[in-house]
Order: structure tokens, then C-alpha cells, then sequence
């Protein structure tokens, strides 16, 4: 199976490298650009073959490793 | 033998760079028509940048022996004797072509490739500095390459962990399609542990050690040998990704190793990766090399020998180790998490083999790939001299002071601390002279010595006078190093010029190689490694010649170390290597000129190597007895330039200058005459008493005074607060106006 | 004193640390390797500068889990003094030793240069070389040293006296343009609940020596050499 984790910078946490690209979108004349957050995208190669045990996994992996929980939040998708 | 059906046409050939006469040696060399891989070995060994075949009958002309000087030229990095059992070891090398296509990428690999090269020979890596020339500030793609190749080098250097701690930055429209990235890496080492890459012992073990194998950089060599057509954006991939982590790893495990009794021979993969270093190694030791290429550490699935052997992925390095010792080796590398593999075996044939999947992929006969490497004499011709233009035919400014403030903030001379505020200058905890002033001192740990390290290049100059432009590049240095008190003792070039095949450019190269040599033997000052980078040009517009160099000397006690920084209120300044009764000064092709008068025009300043030694000899002398507070050496922008350079690095003191009351004042103030520096001492009597006799003239030009004043005459100039903005401002205003 | 300085695949100021160790204690620091679980007795374990694991993931992040790590905290948590200075306060971080987190300066750029730090409390085995609100010239030299934590977390570390440096002006004043990396409150350095665990992002270990561009920094070992004798 594959996980994909995508780990963002929790709402109320400074982003700056977010603002920064989306100062340089309005600056390339892209219209109506609300806020930009920037995050990271990990991807997993696994060898759990079993929906839940897979998401138990990954959450572990999250919790002790992937994302500061300090300062970000994460997201997992299980795909076959 | 099983060859892939590839089928060898001309356009084959012509893609790989070899020209048809060059493809006509290459099939007299193997008796047959080669294959795929093969083709791709002579094509790498046989560029430009591997083979030197434009530059070579040129760049022997140079001078490279002294009797400091362990290593000169030919080895991944040169190597001279700076006392107490150790060694320097240094080098610099471009990455011109890879910054342009992708600056953070290129440059980061630029600065990794010239630490391996450097770390190869058995030193620690101790400083880095670079040479960077981007285009007009008004390009569009100015501030991207700016941002991305000073992140690069930050990154790159930062993480492993070297301090940088000096460099320069010139700006022109010259360079706009073809940025210059020069990186150079001052190493330390003991005398009697340096590791060299000749091969020696048939039978020994070939060990791959460091990161896997990639696709990545595929013919950056060959890249880096020809013109940029506007397709080359489309060759992305060729560019190269760094990992300053795993070359951390690298530096440290090749140590380690290195302080063992186990390593014959060591050679980074840089260009041209595994082909180069297996090459040289066994061609060197005039030997044969046999490779499994099953056996090399890969990231990719499905790779071929040709994919194998071109791979330009970093952080990798091949060894050649005594027998017996493959276990104590490996152990090492398994410490640092890095892979380790014996990938062949060195043999008596004189041959490279090649096997892969149980077949012979390639073979080659070593000696004609490395010595009947094509070698030119290129037609040339000499650089039109350019006309003397004299201070009267360029008009006074309507202030000094203003004029002074235009200088200290046009783009080639506004202050680089955006820069070098990006580099970790004190990592390590020797820097005891930091950017911003003229060489860089960096200590060596439990002696009392530093070695002082420079880059420089005045490319304005060389384009008018190639000649003069080389020697000057060389005189520059000297002078940096001098004026912190160290005496210089070698230096590395890097030169860089556009398409050799046309004779303007051909002549470029000539005169500045020529001019370089009689200024390193004016100053026995040899040339001890190098890089040459060739075909930076754009739809036929090639770059301002630019031969770089890097320039290490050594201060015996660092306790004798000289600034810029002026010191005390009331103490004297005084020029060296000009007369009192000096009022005007060289005008043409000067920052002045360019900058106030808008012209780029004139014959350069002359050089007296002579007398530049001299001058050099007595300010070390001067700055040795302690006879000078603060020294600081005239370049760009002339003298009243150089003096508020050195009240603006007090942060306190400013000064007032003498400047003659004649028509050419302008020319006193700004003129860029060589072979000059302006000291600050309590004594001036005594300072000009012995240049004089040193058969240097000197003259007392001004006082340091309290206060944040910079006057003439004790009329105000400009107030120091005035000039630090402007000075400081424009960099930062410049890149944050394009975020 | 007898000290320890764990060094990670990526440390770049383990070097520096041990000279600055050196000269304070007089006594050779012991060079701890990230996989080693055992480590000498000692009275100080430092956590130093660098890029553990490349700063990979997040700067610290898997520096946090290495072995030598359990053995910091286990440690630590009978009391032994460590100090974390930049990736090592990041590490610090990461592993739960210190509250908050080290984020990207808000520069988005690595700073290298020379700061003022106000000595917000002296009373610790850390600070006593140091007076009380005394101003002091180190270097910074990193990418993520902007510090965050959660307002309520701010409050804790304020109202408790938890905050060991701040960033300040050569005259001692706060001010955002002596914030180099957008930290909140200017912080520089925090302790942990007990003060016996000190990570600030300057280097002190930088700054022990006139000619490599001052010696405000070695109050800090001094003080911590005099303390734990």
C-alpha cells in the first residue's frame, strides 16, 4: 500500500515561505489570491496490506516523527 | 565481446560534441567503430572542460614550481608548504553553465564539488570563498539567479560546516545569458599525509564509497563545453542535486580513513563522474582498470553502462586500497551510513574494461584516451589596444563628496552584506578577518599561523587589455594578502571566456594567460591548480573575459594581523607607491568612468611589476614592526574610495584627505593607478622615510579625525552616516523590490 | 567539570563547543556518538550546533530520536545540566526536553552575524558568569531559529522566568529590528520547568576568543565550569 501524509503548519502558525509565495503570485499578476499556506507532501511505500493497520501505522509514524505537533497538523490517505 | 546495437550515425557523434576529425582519432584508437559507452567516454574525456584541449598549449606556459609548492597542476587540487609539517591544499573551480540553468542546484554542487576536491588530497576543508558575475540588475532574471546561487552556496557550505569567508560580485550585461559561479576551497594538511590519485598496485581492490548512483547530471561536462543556444533551459535534468549532509558524512569518513594505512589512491567523481576518475586514476598509474558495473551502488532501476559511467550524481568518490585492508575501510564507511563497494580491480592490460550483466560493455585503450586527447592551437587574435583617455576629456564631478556616495552604492560596490550575512562566516572559530575587507585571515588551529585567502578579477580591465586585466588579476590578490601582513605564496585560476573557436576570443585567453604568467613570476607567486571554463556565450555574445584568481598567503603570527578598520583620531594617512606631488590619476576603464562619466572606454591602469613587489615587501615590513595601525590596498573607485571604505569599517572615525586643488582632482581622488595602498600611522615621517628608501614613494594624504565626518581640506565631504546608508541600501532595496 | 558533547552525523559546531569546554574547564570533553547509548559520568551534556541528519524533515527532528538522546534524557532527568545551543536547542525542542518550536526565520533566509542578548536571568548554573540584565555580543548563525510556542506557553515561560535570553539592541532595548529571525518575544534562549536545561539559538562557544570577534560568550562556560567544579 501507499500512504500519502500531508503535514501544514497548523492555523494561527506564522508562514512566512506561504505569504512569501503568495506575495509573489499577486506580484505576477495573479488575481484574487487569498492566503497561502505551505505544507509538505510525504509518500510511504508499504508493506501492510490491511486498510486500518496501514492508517494505525502511519499515525504512529506522524505522532513520533513526520509532524511537530507543536506547530503542525497532518493528514493521511491509504490508497491500495 | 556483445556490443548494443546503438547504431554510431554522425548526428550520434555530433550530439556527444566530437567534431569528425575528432571522431576520425577516436576510430584509429580502437580499430573498430566504438559503441554507445564507449563514445560517451571519449566524448567526456574529451571536452573542453575534462581535456583542456583549447587552453592547454597555453596554461603550460605558466609559471607552477617554487620551492614551497608540493603539488603544482594535474591533481584534483594543488598543494604548497605553509610550515610546522603542514600543508594548504586549494583549488577553484566554475560552475557556470549548471548555476544559469538552475541556480541553488548549480552553485550548491559547485561548492561540493571543489570541497571533494580538496578533501581528496587528505585536508580538512578549513575556508570556502567564491567569485560570482551576474548580469545588468535590470534583467529580468538578475534577482532569481542572485537569490538561488547565493542560497546554494549558503546551503551547501552552511550545513557541512566550512566557514565562507570571502568572495566578489561584479555586475554587467555581458553576463546576462551566461552567470559565472566560481568556487574555491582552502584546505589543511599534514606535509606527510596528502593522498594523490595516481593508481599503483595491479591486483589492488577499486572501491566505490559514498552516495548511490543516479541519472542526475548526464553530460554536464559536455554541457559545460559548449555554447548556450536557447533550448539549453530545456536541459533541466542534467543539473545535478546536492546533499551537503551526505558530503558531510563523506568528509568526515575519508578522514577518518585517511589517518589509517589503507588508501593507494583517492579521486573524486566530479564531471564526468566514474569515466573521469577511473580514467585518470589508472591512466596515471599506467595501468589497466577492469569495472563491474553490476556492482556499483545505484538509486535508479535499469540502468546502462553508458547511464552508469556519466553519471555526474555527487557525493561520491572512487579509492584504490592496499590489499588486505578492505575490511578495516568498510567498517569506516558502514560507521557514517555510507555505501562502500569493491567495484573492480585494477590490472596490467592498460585497458579500461567494462562489465555489465556478465558482458564486456566497453573497452578502451587508456594511454591514446588520455593522451591523444585532442590539443589546439587556436588561431588568435590580439586585442586591439584600447585608446589612453586623460582625466581632462572626462568631466569633474559636481561634488566629491556625491560623487564618492555614487560609487560606494552603484552595483559593483555597494556593501554584500545581504551576501555574506547568507554564509556561515564563523563556523570552525578561526575566521579572525571576515568578509568585507580586502583577503580573509583564518587561523590555523594550535600554531600561531593564518592563512590570508582572496578572490579577485577586474574584468572591465581584461576586455580592454587582456594582458594587463591577467597580470592585474594577479597583482590584486597579492595586494589583498599583503595588506593583512601575510605573505602570498600560490595561487589557483579559474578562467573563464567565451567560444575559443573564434579568434577574438582566442586572443582574449592568450594575452590574459600571458599577463597572468609574468605578474605570478614579477612576484613568485606560482599557479599550483585551475579550471578552465570556455563557451560562456549566448547567441554570440560572450561574457567580459574573466580569469579569476584565488589567491593564499601565509601570516607567520596571527597577532601581526592588519584591518582595514582605521583606529585613533590623529594619526596620519599615507599613501604608498604615489608621489606627493601626484595630482591626478588613471581615469580609463575605470569604476568612475563607467559610473559618473557613463562610459566603458580607455586603456586600463599599467602595471610595474617591479614596483608592485616592492610595495608589496615594504607593507608587510610596515605591518610586521607594527608601524601601521590599518591598512587597506586602492582598487575599485581609487583612493578617496579606499579611505572611506576604512572609516566605514571603524564605525567611528572618519578623515580628512588633502585632495590637490587642480583641475584633475577628480583623477587623484578616483584615478585606479596600481600597485598602491593607503596605511594609517602615528609615524608618518618614518612610514615615507622607509618607502623611500625601499624605493617606493609614498605621501602623506590626510589624518584620521573623530567624528562622522569625511572631509577634504577639512571642507565635509559626506558624512559617514550618509555614506553607510547609501552604501548599505542598495542590495537589500534590490532584491526585496523583486519578492 | 566534566562535560559531554553528543555528536551527530551532521554536527558542525561539535568542534567549536569542545574548544570553548576546553578552555573553560580545563578538562577534555567527552565526544559522544549519536548511536552510543553509554556515556561517561558527567556534569554538563551539550547537544551542539550543526545539521543533525542534514535538518532533514525538520531542523532536530531525527536528531531527537537518535540513541544518545534516551541516554540526554534519562540524564536529565536525574538532574545532570545540558545545554542545547542552535540545532541542539532544535533537537532540544524536538525531543520534548524544552517547550515550542524552531521555525524558519521569518527572513526565510540563514543569518549569520553578530547579536545583543539581554541576560534575563542570571540566577541559574547557566548564567552565573553573567549579571542580571547584562548585554552581550554573540553571533547567530542559522535558518530556523524562530522561535514559536503557544500563547499560553509564552505566558508559562514569562510569568516563571523561564526566558534566558532575549534579543535585544546594543543599548539592551528590545526592538524588531534586533530580532534576527522574527522569534516571538524575542527569544533567544528558554529553559526548561526545573532551569536545568538551557537551549538558546546564538553561539556563545563562538564568541571565547579576541581575535575570532569577542569573548562575551564565555561567561557561559565560565560560569557553568565555576558552578559545577
Amino acid at each position: 500500500m501507499k500512504a500519502t501524509v500531508h503535514v501544514t503548519l497548523k492555523t494561527g502558525v506564522l508562514d512566512p515561505q506561504g505569504k512569501a509565495i503568495g506575495h509573489a503570485l499577486g506580484t505576477l499578476g495573479f488575481q484574487g489570491v487569498g492566503e497561502v499556506r505551505q505544507g509538505k507532501v510525504i509518500e510511504i511505500e508499504l508493506a501492510q496490506t490491511d486498510q486500518a493497520a496501514a492508517e494505525a501505522e502511519v499515525k504512529a509514524m506522524c505522532e513520533k516523527l513526520l509532524a511537530n505537533s507543536v506547530i503542525e497538523n497532518y493528514a493521511i490517505r491509504i490508497d491500495p | 565481446m556483445t556490443i548494443p546495437s546503438t547504431s554510431i550515425t554522425d548526428a550520434v557523434v555530433a550530439e556527444h560534441g566530437l567534431k569528425p576529425d575528432e571522431y576520425q582519432v577516436l576510430l584509429k584508437i580502437m580499430g573498430r567503430e566504438p559503441n554507445l559507452t564507449e563514445l560517451g567516454i571519449f566524448s567526456v574525456m574529451w571536452s573542453e572542460h575534462c581535456s583542456y584541449k583549447s587552453s592547454k598549449r597555453w596554461l603550460k606556459t605558466l609559471p607552477t614550481e617554487a620551492p614551497h609548492v608540493i603539488q603544482g597542476p594535474g591533481e584534483n587540487a594543488g598543494v604548497i608548504d605553509i610550515g610546522e609539517g603542514l600543508a594548504a591544499i586549494f583549488k577553484i573551480e566554475s560552475h557556470n553553465h549548471p548555476s544559469f540553468i538552475e541556480p541553488y542546484q548549480g552553485a550548491a554542487t559547485g561548492v561540493g564539488g571543489i570541497l571533494r576536491d580538496v578533501f581528496t588530497m587528505g585536508a580538512r576543508p578549513i575556508a570556502n570563498l567564491n567569485a560570482l558575475r551576474f548580469g545588468s540588475p535590470d534583467h529580468p532574471k538578475t534577482r532569481h539567479l542572485i537569490s538561488g546561487v547565493v542560497g546554494g552556496i549558503g546551503g551547501y557550505g552552511n550545513c557541512i560546516g566550512v566557514p565562507t569567508v570571502a568572495g566578489e560580485v561584479n555586475f554587467h550585461p555581458a553576463y546576462d545569458g551566461n552567470i559565472l559561479v566560481n568556487a574555491m576551497t582552502v584546505g589543511l594538511a599534514k606535509t606527510d599525509k596528502i593522498f594523490y590519485s595516481a593508481a599503483a598496485g595491479p591486483g589492488n581492490a577499486v572501491v566505490y564509497v559514498g552516495a548511490k548512483t543516479g541519472r542526475d547530471g548526464i553530460h554536464g561536462a559536455t554541457m559545460a563545453s559548449k555554447e548556450f543556444d536557447e533550448d539549453s533551459e530545456e536541459k533541466r535534468p542534467t543539473v545535478q542535486v546536492g546533499d551537503p549532509f551526505t558530503e558531510k558524512l563523506l568528509l568526515e569518513a575519508c578522514l577518518e580513513l585517511m589517518a589509517k594505512d589503507c588508501i593507494v589512491a583517492i579521486q573524486d567523481m566530479g564531471a564526468a563522474g566514474l569515466t573521469s576518475s577511473s580514467v585518470e586514476m589508472a591512466g596515471k598509474g599506467g595501468l589497466g582498470i577492469e569495472l563491474d558495473l553490476d556492482k556499483v551502488p545505484v538509486r535508479e532501476t535499469g540502468m546502462t553502462a553508458y547511464e552508469i559511467m556519466l553519471s555526474e550524481s555527487q557525493e561520491r568518490m572512487l579509492m584504490i586500497i592496499k590489499p588486505g585492508t578492505e575490511a578495516e575501510a568498510r567498517a569506516v564507511f558502514d560507521k557514517w551510513d555510507l555505501d562502500f563497494a569493491v567495484i573492480g580491480v585494477l590490472t596490467e592490460t592498460g585497458n579500461i574494461v567494462l562489465k555489465k550483466d556478465g558482458d564486456v560493455q566497453a573497452e578502451i585503450p587508456l594511454d591514446p584516451l588520455v593522451d591523444a586527447a585532442p590539443e589546439y592551437d587556436r588561431p588568435h587574435t590580439p586585442t586591439p589596444p584600447s585608446p589612453m583617455i586623460e582625466t581632462a576629456e572626462i568631466p569633474a564631478p559636481g561634488s566629491l563628496g556625491e560623487a564618492l556616495a555614487t560609487l560606494l552604492s552603484c552595483p559593483d560596490m555597494a556593501s554584500r552584506r545581504w551576501i555574506w550575512e547568507q554564509y556561515d562566516s564563523l563556523v570552525m572559530g578561526d575566521t579572525v578577518i571576515g568578509p568585507g575587507g580586502d583577503a580573509a585571515l583564518v587561523r590555523i588551529q594550535d600554531t600561531k599561523r593564518a592563512l590570508a585567502v582572496t578572490v579577485d578579477c577586474t574584468p572591465r580591465y581584461v576586455v580592454a587589455d587582456p594582458a594587463v586585466g591577467g597580470a592585474q588579476a594577479v597583482a590584486e590578490t597579492w595586494r589583498n594578502i599583503c595588506a593583512t601582513g601575510a605573505k602570498p605564496l600560490a595561487v589557483t585560476n579559474n578562467l573563464n571566456f567565451g567560444n575559443p573557436e573564434r579568434p577574438a576570443i582566442m586572443g582574449q585567453i592568450v594575452g590574459a594567460v600571458q599577463g597572468m604568467g609574468e605578474a605570478c613570476r614579477a612576484l613568485d607567486y606560482p599557479v599550483i591548480s585551475g579550471n578552465v571554463s570556455l563557451y560562456n556565450e549566448t547567441e554570440g555574445k560572450p561574457i567580459l573575459p574573466t580569469p579569476v584568481i584565488g589567491g593564499v598567503g601565509l601570516l607567520e603570527d596571527v597577532a601581526d594581523a592588519c584591518t582595514i578598520a582605521l583606529k585613533s583620531d590623529g594619526n596620519a594617512l599615507v599613501v604608498i607607491g604615489q608621489r606627493s606631488d601626484t595630482v591626478d590619476g588613471w581615469l580609463g576603464a575605470s569604476i568612475y568612468l563607467r559610473e559618473i562619466a557613463g562610459r566603458e572606454a580607455g586603456a586600463p591602469p599599467p602595471l610595474d611589476l617591479v614596483r608592485e613587489r616592492k610595495a608589496g615587501d615594504l607593507i608587510r615590513s610596515l605591518i610586521g614592526n607594527g608601524a601601521v595601525a590599518a591598512c587597506h590596498d586602492i582598487s575599485d573607485g581609487g583612493l578617496l574610495v579606499t579611505v572611506a571604505e576604512m572609516a566605514l569599517a571603524s564605525g567611528k572615525l572618519g578623515a580628512d584627505v588633502a585632495v590637490p586643488s587642480a583641475e584633475t582632482a577628480h583623477g587623484w581622488c578616483f584615478g585606479e593607478d596600481q600597485g598602491r595602498y593607503v596605511v594609517e600611522t602615528a609615524d608618518p615621517d618614518s612610514v615615507i622615510a622607509r618607502s623611500e628608501a625601499a624605493g617606493v614613494p609614498a605621501a602623506r594624504i590626510g589624518q584620521v579625525q573623530a567624528g562622522d565626518q569625511l572631509t577634504g581640506n577639512g571642507v565635509a565631504l559626506i558624512s559617514l552616516s550618509e555614506l553607510k546608508t547609501k552604501h548599505e541600501a542598495w542590495l537589500p532595496a534590490y532584491m526585496a523590490a523583486g519578492a | 567539570m566534566r562535560s559531554a558533547i553528543i555528536v551527530f552525523p551532521g554536527s558542525n559546531r561539535d568542534r567549536d563547543m569542545q574548544l570553548a569546554l576546553r578552555q573553560a574547564s580545563g578538562q577534555e570533553p567527552h565526544m559522544v556518538w549519536h548511536k552510543d547509548t553509554d556515556m561517561p559520568e558527567v556534569d554538563l551534556i551539550v547537544v551542539p550546533g550543526g545539521f543533525s541528519y542534514g535538518d532533514y524533515l525538520r531542523a532536530g527532528a531525527m536528531g531527537a530520536l537518535s540513541p544518545a538522546m534516551r541516554t540526554v534524557k534519562e540524564r536529565s532527568g536525574k538532574g545532570v545540566p545540558v545545554l542545547g545551543v542552535c540545532n541542539g536547542f532544535q533537537i532540544l525542542t524536538e525531543a520534548g526536553m524544552l517547550p515550542g518550536a524552531l521555525m524558519r526565520n521569518a527572513g526565510l533566509k540563514f543569518i549569520c552575524k553578530q547579536v545583543h542578548l539581554r541576560v534575563e536571568s542570571a540566577q541559574t548554573v547557566f548564567t552565573s558568569g553573567y549579571a542580571q540584565g547584562q548585554v552581550i555580543r554573540v553571533p547567530v548563525a542559522h535558518n530556523d531559529g524562530n522561535y514559536f510556542a503557544d500563547p499560553d506557553t509564552l505566558k508559562h515561560l514569562e510569568d516563571r522566568d523561564l526566558i534566558a535570553f532575549r534579543y535585544v539592541d546594543a543599548e539592551g532595548a528590545e526592538s524588531e529590528g534586533s530580532n534576527p529571525n522574527g522569534s516571538q518575544m524575542n527569544i533567544a534562549g528558554i529553559y526548561n520547568e526545573s532551569r536545568t536545561v538551557l537551549g538558546l539559538m546564538p553561539h556563545p562557544e563562538d564568541a571565547i576568543d579576541p581575535l575570532h570577534g569577542g569573548i562575551e560568550g564565555k561567561g557561559l562556560f565560565h560560569g557553568l565550569a565555576q558552578a559545577l567544579n
